[in-house]
């Protein structure tokens, strides 16, 4: 079981041929106390990159994107009735959606532990 | 004072905010406090149960003087700034010649002067105005005070340990006081919906002051993002969102503002355009908004009838704390404007039912006697 991350400060998490994808801790604090989420629901099909999931705090709305192709197994729809998930468990209890990839290289080219952890050091 | 990276101007309370942990975003040309570590939700839901304390030093602040000066005054907002007792305020707007807003505006009388406070975005475009416009009075503009603002249920007890007269001023008065031997003007007022003061103290005091107010254990440091959640929940129009040049006092149902000698004798910009409206009526009008769900309507949000047919638009729209739910406001076809009537909200394409409401969206706690 891998964890992999976007520079859009998602992480992915892959078992078997499907995708955990949620927000990372960083994500969290940069929106602050997230009062509502929107989850896509199951059979839904989405390009990578394209809007999935909206998270938004007191202050604004932001989008999660898909970061792969392929077509949504389930939506956390534990965080419609307690989006704080989000902010007090946002690598796990708060995750958004499950994914079921088609290409599974896609994940190749995303960032590592590593490689995110220097990203977010970039980003002081 | 300027803060070299990046151009932005900093109020005395600059070192404060950084020490406590503040997020600070560049807001009317200034270094502000977005949020402290608390975070918007809890400095929200501290200043409706206890006392929240605000930088409020990036607004402008002014007095004019002269014997004139209040009917001087009223040759720019429509409000009854004449009948304002010694000691009284009041909320008035500075309008332009098509009856749009120029700004709003808090006007104390002290007695010997009016003391003015406006919004920061619009000081320097007001304060120009006024000097260009007032030939019976002088403008003084206030620079060498910052302002803070002390709000909620708290407010009053805390205030009173270093100034016990300010336990029997009601709402919409002010006065000199001395907190600690400074000299300091008090109002009882605010923009939150709260009961609570704004305090205008001299620069060099500003800091420590402020650092007083915070030992006291009621009292939590509160950034711009729960100000703008507590007014929303209070009903109150932030300048620029609700308000502007394009929208007439009418419109934005602050008629209330406009006293009835006044609306009898006219004598402010756009008049005409203003007390024809008041007769008349308008196409549209500000009105609040619960959405059905959960999901926010933010400000520029497309509001329809239940046809699909374009109906207004959401000024200011979030999530209220306190009624622990979405909340907005916006213009709304007259025809729509009556409470309980029924409107879909465009969130994200997507049509959102929502109910058309009489701010405010929960109760306004002023103290008036």
């Amino acid at each position: 079981m891998s964890v992999k991350y976007t520079k859009d400060h998602e992480w992915i998490r892959l078992d078997g041929d499907v995708a955990t994808v949620g927000i990372t801790n960083y994500a969290q604090e940069q929106l602050g106390d997230v009062v509502f989420v929107e989850v896509p629901e199951a059979g839904t099909q989405f390009d990578a990159g394209a809007e999935a999931a909206v998270v938004e705090s007191v202050k604004a709305a932001s989008e999660v994107y898909a970061p792969l192709t392929g077509e949504i197994v389930e939506g956390n729809q534990a965080l419609a009735d307690d989006p704080s998930l989000v902010n007090s468990d946002p690598e796990g209890a708060g995750w958004f959606f499950k994914i079921k990839p088609d290409d599974l290289s896609q994940m190749d080219e995303m960032l590592d532990d590593i490689a995110y952890r220097a990203l977010l050091v970039d980003l002081g | 004072m300027a803060d070299t990276t990046n151009n932005l101007k900093t109020t005395p309370l600059d070192q404060l905010h950084h020490e406590y942990g503040a997020k600070m975003v560049p807001f009317a040309g200034y270094s502000m406090p977005v949020q402290y570590k608390a975070g918007v939700l809890q400095e929200h839901l501290h200043t409706r149960s206890q006392a929240g304390l605000f930088d409020v030093s990036h607004m402008g602040q002014a007095r004019l003087q002269g014997s004139k000066a209040a009917e001087a005054l009223e040759t720019l907002v429509p409000g009854d700034i004449v009948g304002l007792g010694a000691g009284n305020m009041r909320y008035t707007l500075l309008t332009n010649d098509k009856g749009g807003i120029r700004d709003d505006l808090m006007v104390t009388h002290c007695g010997d002067s009016l003391y003015i406070v406006v919004n920061a975005a619009c000081k320097d475009a007001d304060f120009a105005h006024m000097q260009a416009n007032l030939t019976d009075a002088k403008l003084e503009i206030i620079e060498d005070h910052a302002l803070l603002a002390l709000q909620g249920p708290k407010a009053a007890e805390v205030l009173a340990r270093y100034a016990p007269a300010v336990r029997h001023m009601v709402f919409l008065t002010g006065q000199a006081l001395r907190i600690n031997d400074i000299p300091c003007f008090i109002t009882r007022s605010g923009y939150t919906g709260e009961d609570g003061y704004e305090i205008s103290i001299p620069n060099k005091d500003a800091d420590a002051f402020a650092r007083l107010l915070l030992s006291e254990h009621e009292v939590m440091p509160i950034g711009l993002g729960a100000r703008d959640s507590l007014r929303l929940e209070a009903g109150l129009c932030l300048y620029g969102n609700d308000i502007d040049e394009t929208t007439t006092p009418v419109e934005a149902a602050l008629n209330w503002t406009i006293g009835k000698r006044r609306r009898a004798e006219g004598g402010f910009p756009g008049a005409d355009v203003i007390l024809g409206q008041i007769k008349d009526g308008t196409a549209r009008k500000r009105v609040g908004l619960i959405p059905d769900g959960r999901a926010p309507a933010r400000g520029g949000t497309e509001i329809q009838d239940l046809d699909g047919a374009a109906a207004g638009i959401v000024t200011s729209g979030g999530f209220g704390p306190t009624v622990d739910g979405p909340i907005a406001m916006g213009y709304l076809r007259t025809d729509l404007a009556e409470p309980g009537t029924r409107v879909n909200l465009m969130v994200r394409g997507k049509a959102q039912p929502a109910e058309v409401v009489k701010p405010p969206f929960v109760k306004q706690n002023y103290v008036k006697d």
